[in-house]
């Protein structure tokens, strides 16, 4: 009797108390707003992409006069087409620029002959040029023949993957895959072998000036990717102080974006690194000596395999960075195509905004690629610390030290010396020919950029970011992490928390164009202000800051929520109360991390910049850009002492925040 | 309290009444004027219209057509004041200009107005190309000046040439199109197969070749005269070269953006672009302006600008610059290895 078991009951629910469902509207909120400004925007981009521009003959329809000025029957475009046969369809396919000449479909035409003619459209949307006249009708318009001759038709709008097949057809085009990979892969390959080394001598050597070494490393963080692009060229340019180096090979091209690569990567994968070479349990290297391994074969079965996800870990965001980055190319790059170029080419060269989102999509796969990769990834890295391990501590070695001294002291003379030479490009009147310093070079105003206004923008811009990033950022990791159950909700928004990680600046940039200025959009109107400015470098930014958030809500024990509740204390007097003083170092961080990425970012914000809106980093790119390289080189200096200050004011403060608040960390 | 309620309404009317009196219409005008121009253009305009109050959307002319192009079902401009007249022939193709007959009309030289009649654009001045050369490097290579832009192509200025790039920059594709205009289109293609021989690079600005020739990073630049004449202000060692076979050029001009709710003061502003003031005004850096007599010769320009100026049809590069640009992206953007 089988069939005699109870019938389901109903599933247990938790039920759902204010502080919960308070919760969960925070949650939802700072959903939606990631829905808005990142999900939304990135589908209008792909939609654009499949809006194609061709002729569409069935749309115009002709009447011939014979030399008396009788008109013959009409005839489609389409007919007149099928029989000459003059025009493909490869030709019928067109941008949004097209013009079709009508004359094609007439082979006896002749611009003296007396004929006359009509020419209307069969639907309402059949536009035309007379000249430059644009014609819309369905009613008979009449010619004579030298005007007949100035009419071009105009593609029409549809959809289809036609852009994409265009795409893979050019190879000018296409080459810029293969160029974006190559520059990507070695600079990722040097990169990850500089960082490693500097980052095996801070953690496993005695040498002296650690401090100043670390310091120096992260100099690259405070300014544009295209710094290092300019430095290079007064370095290494037809003119430069060190041209005879590069014994008559060019800076301009793939070799002086790689360099240039390495210097604003650097940093990035160093943090990774170290962090991965600090957790080494002592117990395995004595363990190796008792075998007595020799240090070359410990190096590679200990050292390697222990820091072998922080290597691949470095090694993805390396190449994620340099193939995403806009600024160097476009500073260095010389004839070297990549896409990060195209799609500004596109977009601001050609108007063809289509194409742009063709190649954003294009530029999402590597970095969707990697950032999946990095994930899973970062997934294993977790299960490596144990609870027995001896922290590792290096032994002195006179000869090693020398070594490791040489190594960082050759990438502090390279990073001192990139910045260095920025410092001086910005203080000489005229290069090469009058070297005399002045201060000629800061007058912005008399410059394209947008002046020194674009710089306090630049400092608006970044200080909105730090407040209203950090407020969304950690309110949000709050509630995703401190809520009970919404299991499918949460996940969701870890999915949307991760995802501008792998969305490219410039991609996310031209995405917000599609999406904002659209006027049936009504948050059309922050398109052109700083709102959208703020927006954007937010969500472009998101990611780390929310990781960083998490990692510091994570220590905080899970049991507070329930005491507080048992002391009837709602939720928010918990956070306000506990939750943040304790993340404060961690709120910090991220401040300081949005505040930097605002003020040197020029990615995302190049495509959205308006001229009251102008920013000190996109002046830097355009001050290049009209050949002004010494006041870009000057602005750029701007940015590296703003954020250098930052920086110091961010150490200041939490150190005292740190001593307020955090004291009872120490016993 | 009665009293202290009606002082507070005479207060909020006397506010209202001084606002209403100071009250200036503001004209959103977009320009791809140079920025160190604009606020004296400003300046000039409201000593006659102390009324209208100019917001200045500026940037390059690539970013600005983009921008209006952007904007086509929503626009926020009222006036163009200051763009390409090849940018402004594509905004009137997609029917974006408001036609308009601004009193002295009639004084123009008819190549700088739209021919239609109202017409839907005004020429203010014009924008030649040039040829940016330094003696100083020139002399290190043992080079003289090239005289014509046939000479670019001769084998010892390999490498030493470069030129903007069509696709991104306005002056790129005055070149391209005045060299299709000037050889024929076959000799064109031809002319242009050899000069990308001897070009060092292509730039995305127009501005930037005369600037790294001004520096030395390259010994001749192909750009325009008025970014020459201030380089060499500016105490680089130039020659400004006018190639003998003619140059191209376009010109800055101005119009009136359908849809604009500010239809009089746009009407004003156009009225006065074209004023033997504003003339006088655009003189200070151009040497050729839209009403013929006025303009006076500009420090370190070359001479012989106007006689050398091609009889450019706009109406055909504006119609095919799609396909030019598609033919010349087909032939040299492949070039992926850089030349030193």
């Amino acid at each position: 009797m089988t069939d005699l078991s109870l019938p389901a009951g109903k599933p247990i629910k938790l039920k759902l108390d204010r502080d919960g469902a308070i919760k969960r509207l925070f949650m939802v909120m700072i959903g939606l707003y990631l829905v808005v400004a990142l999900a939304l925007p990135l589908y209008a981009m792909l939609s654009k992409s499949f809006v194609t521009y061709g002729f569409d003959l069935d749309r115009y329809e002709f009447q011939v006069s014979d030399d008396a000025g009788v008109f013959g029957e009409p005839v489609t475009a389409a007919a007149l087409n099928e029989q000459l046969g003059v025009v493909g369809d490869a030709d019928l396919r067109s941008s949004s620029d097209g013009r079709l000449s009508v004359t094609v479909f007439f082979s006896d035409f002749s611009f003296r002959s007396p004929v006359k003619y009509r020419i209307r459209g069969t639907t309402p949307d059949a536009p035309y040029l007379v000249g430059l006249d644009l014609q819309n009708s369905t009613e008979w318009q009449e010619y004579d023949s030298n005007t007949f001759r100035r009419i071009n038709l105009r593609p029409v709008q549809s959809v289809g993957p036609q852009n994409y097949i265009e795409y893979f057809s050019n190879p000018a085009l296409f080459s810029s895959i293969e160029n974006s990979l190559f520059i990507a892969s070695v600079s990722t390959v040097l990169t990850v072998f500089f960082a490693f080394g500097f980052a095996y001598a801070i953690n496993r050597s005695c040498m002296p000036f650690k401090g100043v070494f670390k310091l120096v490393a992260m100099m690259p963080i405070l300014v544009p990717s295209l710094l290092p692009g300019i430095a290079l060229i007064y370095l290494f340019g037809n003119q430069g102080m060190l041209k005879s180096i590069l014994m008559g090979q060019s800076i301009y091209g793939p070799l002086g974006i790689v360099i240039g690569s390495v210097f604003f990567t650097f940093p990035h994968a160093l943090i990774i690194i170290t962090t991965a070479l600090s957790i080494a349990d002592q117990r395995q290297y004595e363990a190796a000596e008792s075998l007595r391994a020799s240090r070359w074969r410990t190096f590679w079965t200990v050292t390697i395999p222990g820091a072998r996800y922080g290597l691949i870990s470095a090694a993805f965001v390396t190449f994620t960075l340099v193939i995403t980055d806009f600024g160097l190319p476009k500073v260095i790059g010389g004839q070297y195509n990549v896409l990060a170029i195209d799609i500004y080419k596109q977009v601001i060269g050609q108007q063809n905004f289509e194409m742009g989102a063709v190649v954003s999509v294009i530029l999402l796969i590597p970095a969707v690629l990697a950032f999946y990769v990095d994930r899973q990834v970062q997934k294993k890295q977790v299960s490596l610390l144990s609870a027995r391990s001896v922290p590792y501590q290096p032994k002195p070695n006179r000869r090693f030290e020398a070594l490791c001294l040489a190594w960082c002291g050759l990438m502090t003379v390279f990073i001192v010396g990139i910045i260095g030479v920025c410092q001086y490009a910005a203080l000489i009147k005229f290069w090469p020919y009058d070297l005399s310093l002045s201060l000629n070079n800061y007058a912005f105003d008399k410059m394209d950029g947008g002046g020194w206004s674009a710089y306090w923008n630049s400092i608006k811009l970044a200080g909105l970011t730090a407040v209203v990033g950090t407020v969304i950022v950690f309110t949000g990791a709050y509630m995703v992490e401190k809520i009970d159950g919404f299991r499918t909700g949460r996940s969701l928004f870890q999915f949307l928390a991760m995802l501008p990680m792998a969305v490219p600046g410039m991609v996310l940039g031209l995405a917000y164009i599609f999406f904002f200025n659209n006027p049936d959009n009504p948050l059309n109107v922050i398109y052109g202000t700083m709102t959208i400015l703020v927006v954007s470098t937010v969500t472009h930014f998101y990611t780390v800051g929310h990781l960083t958030a998490l990692t510091a809500l994570k220590q905080i024990d899970a049991e507070f929520e329930p005491v507080a509740s048992s002391l009837r204390q709602p939720f928010y007097r918990l956070f306000t109360r506990v939750t943040v003083p304790v993340c404060l170092p961690a709120v910090l961080d991220i401040s300081i991390y949005m505040f930097v990425n605002a003020m040197t970012t020029v990615s995302a914000v190049v495509f959205l910049y308006s001229t009251h809106t102008a920013l000190a980093s996109v002046a830097v790119l355009n001050m290049d850009d009209a050949g002004d390289i010494a006041p870009a080189a000057a602005m750029g200096m701007m940015i590296f002492y703003t954020n250098a200050t930052a920086r110091l004011v961010h150490l200041f403060a939490s150190r005292r925040i740190l001593g307020t608040t955090q004291a009872w960390r120490k016993r | 309290m009665t009293k202290l309620k009606s002082l507070y309404l005479g207060v909020a009317i006397s506010a209202f009444c001084t606002t209403m009196a100071l009250a200036e219409t503001e004209l959103t005008v977009y320009t791809a004027v140079e920025a160190e121009d604009l606020a004296r253009y400003a300046e000039t305009f409201n000593q006659d219209h102390p009324d209208i109050k100019i917001n200045w959307v500026r940037d390059s002319t690539g970013v600005i057509t983009a921008k209006l192009l952007a904007e086509k079902n929503n626009p926020q401009a009222d006036v163009v004041w200051g763009l390409a007249a090849t940018s402004l022939l594509v905004l009137k193709t997609e029917g974006m200009l408001e036609p308009y007959e601004p009193s002295g009309l009639d004084k123009l030289d008819p190549k700088f107005r739209d021919s239609d009649t109202p017409p839907s654009w005004v020429g203010m001045d014009a924008w030649v190309a040039s040829v940016c050369y330094n003696t100083v490097e020139g002399d290190k290579l043992g080079l003289t000046a090239p005289a014509s832009w046939m000479d670019l192509t001769k084998p010892e200025y390999a490498g030493h040439v470069v030129m903007p790039n069509p696709a991104s920059s306005g002056t790129g594709f005055l070149d391209v199109s005045s060299w299709l205009q000037i050889f024929g289109e076959e000799k064109g293609w031809e002319y242009m197969d050899a000069l990308h021989e001897n070009i060092a690079a292509y730039t995305h600005s127009g501005s930037k070749p005369c600037k790294m020739a001004a520096s030395g990073e390259t010994v001749i630049g192909v750009s325009f005269a008025f970014r020459g004449a201030k380089s060499k202000a500016a105490g680089a060692p130039l020659e400004i070269v006018v190639p003998t076979e003619g140059i191209g050029w376009d010109m800055e001009a101005s119009a009136i953006m359908a849809g604009t709710a500010n239809e009089e003061a746009a009407k004003t502003l156009l009225d006065w672009s074209i004023t033997s003031k504003a003339m006088e005004m655009y003189n200070t850096g151009y040497a050729v302006v839209a009403i013929p007599g006025i303009a006076k010769p500009v420090e370190h320009f070359p001479e012989g600008i106007t006689d050398a100026m091609i009889d450019n049809d706009f109406e055909w590069a504006a119609n095919n610059r799609s396909a030019i640009l598609e033919e010349w992206t087909k032939r040299y953007d492949t070039k992926s290895e850089p030349k030193g």
